[in-house]
């Protein structure tokens, strides 16, 4: 495995960190361009509402505005603002401009100005009149009967069914759930509610737009998506894709909340209107309500067990919004489904989705997709299970969770959006997670040490466990592509499409390159995520980079391999396969000890072959290989403040072999602190009309350095078969369960189940009351 | 528009720049193209665009360029000393303290103004420093342990060669906040 590595496997720096530490212009808003404009979107102030009169003349008016666009001035073009593979999965229920309403915050005009100020001006001189309907702001308002249609307008597509408000429906039923039940001794059925997260990237969504020389529209834009985002800017536009030219600088931090066409086409439509550079950025108020969050959802979740603890059935109900628009709406729901249940066997599961839309900010994909709330459920039911049982919440997931070489059917039947492909378990080090967490957290001493704490004092300790598994890419779906071409100092461009978003993606995929071509990673130029310069990749998402785009990667870097030992066999006059690249060389395997510089070896190819080394490669994989994590965490609540203070959270991760394992423990860290957040504190809340009360990081709390627990990561390392390297994934499956592993703890500390997250201290101290009364 | 002068210094260099009364210190500093102060919320809460003012650090967000009259700024493209990385620069990018890299200059600006006063930081104190500064990527393990790698290089750095044996005891200090965090 790595051990024989030279570059795969080490703890390598960055290669763009140097740009980064020294503060170099190196994201979306670091260049000024002569003439820009500043872009302001006109935000809904109503959640449900028509407008019956619109005046721009006012702000237009206004010397120093270059562009006021409504609803009347675009085309209007239904489609998904979310970014996946064509054809998009989602409902295409979203416009450009439109004249209905349907969140506060949604797009009423949006203007280009000399400055900020005058575009901020221009707002406030739009005249709107509107016509306001019955808002729907929670889930359980949205299908009742007589409840205000948030779509009835005739254009959109793919919508299950508008009438009722239903963006999505799924059901998927392997076995049969009630033959379940009967055959089991204990039956436990809960319901479980989650919050509105929202993404927070440091950097707020941005974008910057301008004709080129060629009169080609570039985009250069804080995405997850480049691919994605052309093709989608180029058809709500109405220009060839050849028209539209999509860079992704360096971007700070998307999770997910980037990988949607957010300002592109807005802004797009703005450069187009004005013939002039025209940048928007969102503030960070309107980020945390014009940018996407995570879809809040109500689970039931039933499960039954023998009294040895053998699962029977597991059933799982889910009411979720996806707010306006159907952004995601059926492949995060999908999710809660595919990659929650299947993590414990059973012959019979029952996964239903309903995915309604209210008048409420619009979700989309948030790092996990839609695990997070499965497992806050599912786990949390099953740590009742096991004390109902009386037995060790470890042993009870040991005895039922899914092994090497099971296969996975409910994947199958919940792919993205349509019918998948069975997921193969062909790598799981789900024991060792659990076996080596425990000993982190001292699990057995802390069980029982807690458990027979006496009561009095107003802290009391507990350790919960939960686990979770993630996917590897999208199967039979997701792919990319990457090329490589020789320098004649021995370097090598490589080019791809994926989009390294602050994950590391350049610096992991480089090693993959490096590693096959026995360089040094400073050898490697990477330009990535460029749809003029990179080859196409689907982008940053389903926790398919390393895997997908670094098997595209490894197959390029083969192919250049391969073209290189055959150049070098004709420089040393030796056989092929007794040639191997390495320590930026081409050596013979045998005695003899010939060798050439790959510097040499290019001077070779470039000038004497006259011939330029540059191959390139796609690849796609026809499962998703699963990452495991066990996640265990030590809280100690405070009974007079209901403070839940994590003091350790220990994660045991298997993502297969770590390319650079520093890089990876970073990734579950930065996981982790999400993790918490959404189990504890991140919600945005809305009042009685739908405004955001708390869009600001003041009111939104999200944990800072002080606030953090003790980490402990662990890397599982196993060996998958379809990744490269041996590679699966890491930078979404640590965020699934540090909720439920802190709300199984606080139920070790304090006795009581929390079955809604955040769990905030209001919501202890009243649990407490309650308690208490009883 | 501008109707006023600014007088101050900015990483070492004296600046003459023409301001309008209510510029903000981060629009006028990324309109002379300090880039690596980035807008992260205009409110004072995230850290992003943190620079220092006469060596504290400072929202540059809420503070007028006006009153920067006369001071000493250092943002992060001063801290890189003839090419040559600042030992907070070189413990981040060797500890794996920097994902996306966005409130990196802030951190590092903030941490530079911690070590200033406190060369042997605890790791309460180093996260007591970064508190003002949010990092949605990282969870802040790593910035800490890069910050506390740092503080032990700049004292190395400090004593010189000779004296090092002198600083063993203060290192062995932070060797055991590191292993605390883990």
């Amino acid at each position: 495995m790595s051990s024989t590595h030279s570059i795969v496997g080490k703890n390598l720096r960055k290669v763009d960190g140097f740009k980064l530490v020294t503060g170099r212009p190196a994201f979306t808003d670091d260049i000024h361009l002569p003439g820009m404009l500043y872009g302001k979107i006109l935000p809904s102030p109503h959640a449900h509402a028509i407008i019956k009169r619109i005046d721009t003349s006012k702000a237009k008016a206004l010397p120093g505005v270059q562009a006021v666009l409504t609803y009347k001035d675009v085309p209007r073009v239904p489609h998904t603002t979310a970014g996946q593979s064509w054809p998009e999965p989602s409902p295409y229920d979203t416009y450009l401009l439109d004249s209905k309403m349907r969140f506060v915050g949604d797009r009423v005009a949006a203007v280009a100005a000399e400055t900020r100020a005058i575009a901020e001006e221009a707002l406030r001189l739009i005249e709107v009149e509107y016509k306001v309907l019955p808002a729907i702001l929670h889930i359980e308002d949205s299908m009742a009967e007589g409840a205000a249609v948030i779509h009835d307008e005739p254009d959109s597509k793919g919508i299950h069914d508008a009438q009722r408000n239903l963006a999505g429906y799924i059901l998927k039923e392997i076995g049969n759930v009630e033959d379940g039940f009967r055959d089991s001794d204990l039956v436990i059925e809960r319901e479980f509610r989650t919050g509105r997260q929202q993404h927070c990237p440091i950097e707020p969504h941005i974008t910057i737009s301008w004709l080129d020389s060629d009169d080609r529209l570039v985009i250069r834009t804080s995405t997850q998506v480049p691919y994605h985002t052309r093709r989608q800017v180029a058809m709500i536009l109405q220009l060839p894709v050849q028209r539209v030219h999509v860079v992704k600088p360096r971007i700070g931090g998307g999770f997910g909340g980037k990988q949607e066409m957010l300002l592109e086409d807005i802004t797009g439509a703005l450069a187009l209107a004005t013939r002039r550079p025209v940048k928007i950025e969102y503030t960070r108020e309107e980020e945390f309500y014009m940018a996407r969050g995570r879809h809040p959802q109500i689970l039931n979740i039933k499960m039954g067990v023998k009294r040895d603890g053998t699962l029977m059935a597991n059933k799982m109900t889910v009411y979720a919004t996806t707010g306006a628009y159907g952004s995601h709406a059926n492949t995060v729901q999908g999710n809660t489904g595919s990659k929650v249940l299947p993590i414990y066997r059973t012959n019979n599961m029952r996964f239903e989705c309903f995915v309604t839309y209210t008048n409420t900010p619009v979700a989309g994909a948030f790092r996990g997709y839609g695990c997070p709330q499965g497992y806050f459920a599912q786990e949390s039911v099953m740590d009742e299970i096991a004390y109902t049982l009386g037995m060790d919440p470890v042993e009870l997931r040991r005895k039922n969770m899914i092994r090497l070489g099971d296969i996975d059917e409910l994947s199958a039947q919940l792919g993205e959006g349509r019918k998948g492909l069975p997921r193969h378990i062909n790598s799981c080090g789900l024991p060792e997670c659990l076996e080596r967490g425990m000993a982190a957290i001292d699990w057995k001493r802390k069980r029982e040490e807690y458990s027979n704490a006496k009561p009095g004092g107003h802290l009391r300790r507990g350790v919960g466990v939960a686990c979770s598994m993630q996917g590897s890419g999208i199967a039979g779906i997701d792919w990319g592509a990457a090329s490589m071409k020789l320098n004649e100092d021995g370097s090598f461009n490589l080019h791809f499409g994926a989009a390294d978003l602050g994950t590391g993606a350049d610096t992991v995929l480089a090693q993959i390159a490096a590693e096959t071509l026995g360089v040094t990673l400073d050898k490697m130029i990477v330009c990535s995520g460029d749809t003029d310069f990179t080859p196409f990749d689907v982008g940053a998402y389903a926790s398919s980079t390393t895997i997908i785009s670094g098997g595209a990667v490894k197959k390029a870097a083969e192919k250049v391999r391969h073209t290189l030992l055959r150049i070098a066999s004709k420089m040393l006059d030796v056989p092929v396969d007794n040639l191997v690249c390495q320590d930026n060389k081409v050596v013979t395997k045998c005695p003899c000890e010939k060798s050439v510089t790959m510097e040499d070896l290019a001077h070779y190819a470039m000038y004497k072959e006259k011939v330029q080394v540059m191959e390139n490669a796609s690849h796609w994989n026809p499962d998703s290989p699963a990452p495991f994590c066990s996640q265990f965490a030590e809280v100690e609540v405070d009974t007079e403040t209901g403070r839940i203070r994590v003091i350790h959270l220990v994660t045991a991760v298997d993502l297969g072999v770590a390319i650079n394992p520093m890089q990876a423990e970073g990734q579950s860290e930065g996981a982790s602190a999400q993790g918490l957040g959404y189990g504890l504190m991140e919600e945005v809340v809305l009042d009685s009309a739908g405004r955001p009360v708390n869009p600001s990081f003041l009111d939104y709390k999200m944990l800072g350095s002080k606030d953090m627990p003790k980490l402990t990561t662990i890397l599982v390392q196993t060996d998958e078969p379809l990744g490269p390297y041996g590679a699966k994934s890491i930078s979404e499956i640590p965020i699934n369960a540090p909720a439920p592993a802190v709300a199984n703890a606080v139920y070790h500390a304090i006795g009581v189940r929390f079955r809604k997250i955040p769990i905030r201290p209001e919501d202890v101290l009243r649990a407490l009351r309650e308690k208490g009364k009883n | 528009m501008n109707s006023m002068q600014l007088n101050l210094t900015v990483n070492g260099e004296a600046k003459h720049w023409a301001i309008a009364p209510g510029d903000l210190l981060l629009d006028v500093l990324r309109r002379e193209a300090y880039f690596g102060v980035k807008r992260g919320c205009e409110s004072g809460e995230c850290g992003a665009c943190t620079v220092l003012v006469n060596g504290k650090p400072i929202n540059s967000c809420l503070m007028f360029a006006a009153q920067a009259e006369g001071c000493e700024i250092l943002t992060i493209e001063g801290v890189e000393q003839n090419g040559k990385l600042d030992p907070l620069q070189e413990a981040f990018l060797e500890h794996g303290a920097v994902q996306c890299g966005f409130c990196t200059p802030g951190m590092i600006l903030s941490a530079k103004a911690l070590l200033a006063e406190h060369p042997d930081p605890t790791e309460a104190e180093v996260r007591k420093a970064l508190a003002g500064n949010f990092c949605r990527c990282t969870g802040y393990l790593k910035p800490v342990e890069a910050v506390l790698a740092a503080a032990s290089a700049y004292r190395a750095r400090a004593v010189g060669p000779r004296k090092e044996k002198a600083s063993q005891k203060s290192k062995r200090k932070s060797q055991k906040a590191k292993v605390a965090t883990r």
